[in-house]
């Protein structure tokens, strides 16, 4: 491994020694899960409406190429130009051509993880153009210099009293008080000159309605449409997966993503919006701009089992109710999508060699199966994942970068010494004679027993003590 | 049409054809079971949207102006944007006091209004196009004559809402009103002021967009 390649062990280690840290995630997830439980108290409407909400999306998986060809002939038809990228320096490509063409000097963003995913940022700030952030969150996030460690609450690993220590710092004339209601009212004031003077605005999509040509939105502070609706152009990005076949499949969408991701029962404000600024019309972007984003996505679609991971509607209801997730907190990940869909979905994008240790870093607890809204099994393709990196049989990108010849040789020994019963025999003597002699420093035992006791052969097999009880052996 | 756009499409088709996927039948029912009678419709929608800080003032087709006169003179807030041209604009337009309340038409290109709309005016009026009572939503539909920004920029929203338009869920709304045939530029739920939980989930109304909503709801 090169030494920027993200190394989850380590990064979780010092996780879990900062208690600041993990108090601030035990807390937020604790509020987030009692929150959305009671938004679904009545077990046969979570039922009806999951179901619902999954056949939606796997309608929609099920006519992908169709339906995108629909949304763009339909987008195109209501005046918004929509752009294909393979990659994600495609679609950073395709964005910088779009702000050199307008001479855009400054950007403001409402939340997408597509464009972390890109990078986006990082690349307009090296081309000079300034790039706001204007989610709260994201934009704390931004100040601090860090990535997002969740993907609906992205500052949730910093407490108040963090965030009005960074205000003070970065902000002119910011007071030093530890007061959501002070600190929220003061990135008003500074986001707000920002909304008014930016050249462009930049938004995700939650759903792309391939019947109408609309993109869905819903947030909760008004950033989005503040982004979408006051400067003179819109840009924005989709994941391919994103599309729905008809208006009527959003509803189902928007019922369940709010509760589960915040326990609201909807956010503030739910964003329609179907082409730029109409003749006549006084206000709205003068040009909107789609990007569809593949960046892998394609390549997981080739895979019957793996597609399903594309069924994701990125709730982050995963996140909140995975034990390892809660412990480490999202930015151990070191990726743009933290938490179980993350351990799904990054190594498939990114590849396994670099992010082979995701899809181990569960326990197949099964929480985040029984309280995904599309009923997406995360477990199993975990379980396939951790295949893939060491036997591959699919077509995962770097699929068997984890196989390891002694592991490998262990198995093949295990297989052996299972098949035959004097095999077994001979072992097992060996093992309960000599077993316990083994140093706990040898290769793989060495890190199983750093964090555990070595377990101590007994003197006797369980065969052997039944047999002396006069249990036949079979 | 570029190389991306078909690399896409073609891997996209080939190997969905290879492994196609049957979708399980999409059953509505459920959404569709929730109903509200009639009379309980509004009272749910202002309980739920009150409960994330929204206001409400009740009037009558034939006082409504006069009930949001003095709602703002008692707030006292001195600038008021509407759009002009809308039935609602007329009638509120039609004999306004301006002595406590200044009415400023929305009747230019937003370029030309931009520093007036974020530093100065105080309230915008807009109209709904009904309400939803599964959620406590409301239904706004921005047109050439009332924009999208009326209901965004300045700190106060105030959304006219008449009693004979409440639907029972978002489904139901768009069906009966028959969305999907004509969408416009844009269309919106609202079911509150801005808000925001980013900072240790601690609520804070009035992040980006209005601070108060306040529902004017017109009886017949």
């Amino acid at each position: 491994m090169d030494g920027n390649a993200p190394d989850f062990v380590a990064a979780s280690r010092a996780a879990l020694a900062d208690p600041q840290l993990r108090g601030n995630f035990r807390r937020a997830m604790d509020g987030l899960m009692g929150k959305r439980a009671a938004q679904f108290a009545d077990a046969g409407e979570w039922t009806g409406v999951r179901a619902l909400a999954a056949s939606v999306r796997l309608r929609a998986l099920s006519k992908l190429p169709e339906l995108l060809e629909k949304l763009e002939e339909n987008c195109t038809r209501n005046g918004i130009t929509v752009h294909w990228a393979a990659t994600t320096e495609e679609a950073n490509g395709i964005a910088l051509d779009i702000l050199h063409r307008v001479d855009a000097r400054l950007v403001v963003k409402g939340k997408s993880m597509v464009t972390e995913e890109m990078h986006l940022n990082a690349v307009l700030e090296k081309n000079g153009i300034e790039v706001l952030e204007s989610d709260l969150g994201e934009y704390i996030v931004q100040l601090d210099g860090t990535m997002p460690s969740h993907i609906i609450m992205p500052a949730i690993h910093l407490n108040t009293k963090q965030i009005a220590h960074l205000f003070k710092r970065k902000i002119k004339d910011a007071e030093s008080r530890e007061d959501a209601a002070y600190l929220t009212d003061l990135a008003r004031r500074v986001l707000r000159a920002k909304f008014q003077a930016a050249d462009v605005g930049m938004s995700g999509v939650n759903a792309a309605v391939a019947e109408t040509g609309t993109l869905c939105l819903i947030e909760n502070e008004g950033n989005g449409r503040m982004c979408t609706t006051v400067p003179p152009v819109h840009i924005a990005f989709m994941g391919l997966e994103k599309v729905v076949e008809n208006l009527e499949d959003v509803p189902p969408v928007i019922s369940l993503l709010p509760r589960s991701a915040t326990g609201q029962p909807i956010t503030t404000y739910v964003n329609m919006i179907s082409g730029p600024r109409k003749d006549g019309e006084k206000d709205g972007p003068r040009e909107v701009h789609l990007v569809i984003l593949d960046n892998g996505r394609s390549s997981i679609y080739a895979d019957p089992e793996l597609r399903d991971t594309l069924r994701c509607i990125r709730c982050g209801a995963c996140m909140n109710h995975c034990p390892v997730y809660t412990k480490v907190g999202g930015h151990a990940y070191e990726a743009p999508y933290p938490g179980p869909i993350g351990k799904i979905l990054v190594p498939q994008i990114e590849g396994l060699e670099k992010r082979g240790a995701m899809p181990h870093a569960c326990t197949m607890c099964n929480a985040c199966v029984e309280i995904c809204p599309v009923k997406i099994p995360i477990v199993e393709i975990m379980g396939r994942l951790r295949v893939e990196a060491v036997k591959p049989r699919g077509a995962v990108k770097d699929g068997g970068a984890k196989a390891s010849r002694a592991e490998a040789m262990v198995w093949s020994g295990w297989a052996a010494m299972n098949a035959s019963p004097t095999a077994y025999r001979v072992a097992t003597l060996a093992m309960s004679k000599l077993g316990n002699a083994a140093p706990s420093s040898l290769p793989m035992l060495k890190e199983w027993t750093s964090v555990r006791t070595k377990p101590r052969f007994a003197g006797r097999t369980l065969h052997d003590l039944a047999r002396a009880k006069g249990i036949p052996d079979v | 049409m570029s190389d991306a756009r078909n690399s896409i499409l073609t891997k996209l088709r080939t190997t969905r054809d290879a492994h196609p996927l049957i979708p399980p039948a999409s059953d509505f029912a459920p959404i569709e079971a929730k109903q509200w009678a009639k009379e309980e419709r509004l009272p749910r929608i202002r309980r739920l949207m009150e409960a994330v800080h929204t206001e409400f003032l009740d009037a009558t087709d034939a006082d409504w102006p006069e009930v949001l006169r003095e709602f703002l003179a008692s707030e006292g807030v001195g600038s008021l944007i509407y759009a002009p041209a809308t039935d609602a604009g007329k009638r509120l337009a039609e004999g306004w006091d301006a002595a406590s309340t200044a009415l400023i038409p929305y009747d230019r290109p937003l370029e030309d209004l931009k520093p007036r709309l974020f530093d100065t005016i105080e309230a915008g009026l807009t109209t709904s196009r009904g309400a939803i009572a599964e959620t406590g939503s409301l239904i706004l539909w921005p047109t050439a004559a009332e924009p999208r920004t009326l209901s965004l920029v300045p700190h106060i929203h105030i959304a006219l809402l008449r009693t004979d338009a409440l639907y029972d869920t978002f489904l139901q709304a768009m069906r009966e009103q028959g969305w999907a045939q004509a969408m416009p530029t844009n269309v919106l739920l609202v079911s509150g002021p801005s808000k925001t939980a980013d900072i240790e989930q601690t609520l804070a109304y009035g992040v980006h967009g209005p601070k108060r909503l306040v529902v004017l709801v017109v009886h017949p």
